[in-house]
């Protein structure tokens, strides 16, 4: 089991949860985050004064996974959010989990996640 | 036809017994009535302007300071009704005065026996709509300074500042004009209060936000400036939108007459000056910043309108335009320059009712044959003067006493939980994503 954490921009959203269903991922969870990458910081203007923000607005996408459908969850997400040569797109970080609980139920580990 | 007999009918059902001593009631009544009734209107027109100014100054500053910001402008509105009922109209319009203060007593009764007497303002109103007609607008004046101290003043100090504000200083001034004072006698002109109400709380706004310092982390090293943005724009638009709504009764109002005339040239030299004001900060901020910023635009329109008080009856419908557009390019200036100044004000108070105050008052020398510029640059220096010395005094006394200022952590924390314990968006959160 993975736990499957990706941030990406917040405009690809809509297309990254197109592409999980469509390789039968239905499970996930997001939330508004702020972040700061690699990317150059954004001007913008307010009473006449410019100044830079660096806190960039980002959505965190967290996934848990039987280790078979980690291939296709990165496949999901990179294929929209890949850009060469774009920095500060984001990034996907993979976790073990050590067990989870379907509360309804109590079932556990693989059986829980699926 | 019809229509008017039963306006007519409603009028003179509506009278009620005071004009009905000598029987039938006569064409001076139902003016009288018709009078009265769009000073009344007017006088809640203005009354809604308070929502307005609430409304723009939470949405101008951060959400920490929400329900401070609303407690003031809720506090205010209530201490300047009090204190004009108690001191103030009779400070203002004393009646036979020396020309520089005068004082007809505490309270307010009716001096001459009834209320709704037809001689006290021949015809135009009744006495006590007199009062609470002016009694709105010594309560705009303190409800300017807000805007302009607002996220870092101690709220005790500032209750304090504008109770003395409002009670004395605001109608001393403005017995000098209205009050038929010698500011009056020397032929001095302010409509509806450029000078005598949005100057007035400008000053104040002015020396209070020097006083009481800028804003943690406004002003960096080198000369740096680090915007501190509002956080609710939609609030701030409705807020401007109210005071705009608000100004017909403002300026409307301040014919003291419901004189057709009179009363639809200043509708459309207000509606014009505020549409020229925001064309012109439109113009200006874009040009400026490269980007239309939408709170010049907010501030522009209230820029006109400060700007055809003053003038509002006397000036042609093509010049206001030219006052309003004016006025649009000073406001977007004037913000720029205050910050490099590092006079700190989040809502643009002083730009808005200070400077495009002055420029309105001044505007009435230009535009109009019948005034003079110097007797207007005349009442804009003595305005100054007396409300600069009014609230350098208040202020410094509350500095030294009970502290200007709340305290770093505080400020930092927020200001709604720091004097009030109290969240303004509890439970409350926007989702971006989708």
């Amino acid at each position: 089991m993975k736990l499957i954490i990706a941030i990406i921009q917040p405009e690809e959203l809509p297309a990254v949860k197109e592409e999980l269903l469509k390789r039968n991922i239905y499970k996930f969870t997001i939330t508004n985050a702020r972040g700061q990458g690699k990317e150059i910081p954004v001007q913008e203007v307010y009473r006449g004064i410019s100044h830079e923000i660096t806190l960039l607005k980002k959505v965190r996408l967290e996934i848990a996974v039987n280790d078979e459908f980690v291939d296709a969850v990165v496949e999901a997400v990179t294929v929209v959010a890949k850009k060469e040569g774009d920095k500060g797109r984001g990034k996907i970080f993979i976790l073990p989990i050590d067990d989870c609980i379907r509360l309804r139920t109590g079932e556990k580990g693989s059986e829980a996640i699926g | 036809m019809i229509r008017t007999k039963i306006l007519l009918g409603i009028l003179f059902f509506m009278r009620g017994s005071t004009l009905l001593a000598n029987g039938e009631p006569t064409a001076a009544d139902a003016m009288f009535t018709v009078n009265n009734t769009w000073m009344l209107v007017s006088t809640f027109l203005v009354f809604i302007m308070h929502l307005g100014f609430a409304s723009l100054e939470a949405g101008l500053t951060q959400s920490k300071n929400t329900v401070n910001i609303l407690f003031k402008n809720v506090s205010i509105i209530a201490i300047g009704i009090l204190t004009y009922a108690i001191c103030g109209f009779n400070l203002m319009y004393p009646g036979e005065f020396n020309g520089y203060f005068g004082f007809a007593g505490f309270g307010i009764t009716s001096p001459i026996g009834s209320a709704g007497l037809i001689g006290y303002a021949d015809g135009a109103y009744t006495y006590f709509t007199d009062f609470i007609f002016q009694a709105m607008f010594a309560a705009t004046a303190a409800t300017i300074v807000s805007g302009a101290v607002a996220e870092r003043i101690k709220l005790s100090s500032f209750l304090i500042f504008s109770t003395v504000y409002v009670a004395i200083i605001y109608p001393v001034a403005g017995s000098w004009k209205w009050g038929a004072g010698w500011l009056d006698q020397l032929g001095f002109y302010d409509f509806a209060g450029s000078t005598l109400v949005h100057s007035v709380g400008g000053w104040a706004a002015l020396v209070g936000a020097i006083l009481v310092g800028s804003r943690i982390g406004k002003y960096g090293q080198n000369g740096r400036i680090k915007p501190i943005l509002g956080h609710n724009m939609p609030l701030a638009t409705i807020g401007v939108f109210l005071l705009w709504f608000g100004w017909y009764g403002f300026n409307g109002g301040s014919v003291l007459s419901a004189d057709p005339g009179v009363v639809s040239l200043v509708f459309v030299t207000t509606t014009l000056a505020a549409a020229a004001g925001v064309i012109g900060a439109m113009i200006t901020s874009w040009y400026v910043s490269k980007k239309p910023d939408l709170s010049m635009i907010l501030n522009g329109s209230l820029a006109g309108l400060v700007g055809i008080t003053a003038g509002a009856d006397v000036i042609s419908p093509m010049n206001s335009v030219l006052v309003g557009f004016i006025a649009g390019i000073i406001v977007v200036l004037s913000v720029i320059q205050l910050d490099k100044l590092k006079i700190d004000d989040p809502v643009g108070a002083i730009s808005v009712h200070l400077i495009c105050g002055i420029w309105g008052t001044l505007a009435v020398g230009v535009f109009s044959a019948e005034h003079s510029l110097s007797v207007q640059a005349l009442g804009v220096v003595a305005y100054g003067l007396f409300c600069l010395i009014g609230s350098i005094l208040i202020f410094t006394v509350l500095k030294y006493s009970i502290g200007l200022r709340v305290s770093e952590d505080e400020e930092i924390i927020g200001l709604d939980i720091g004097e009030h314990d109290m969240e303004s968006y509890a439970g409350f959160q926007i989702f971006t994503v989708e």
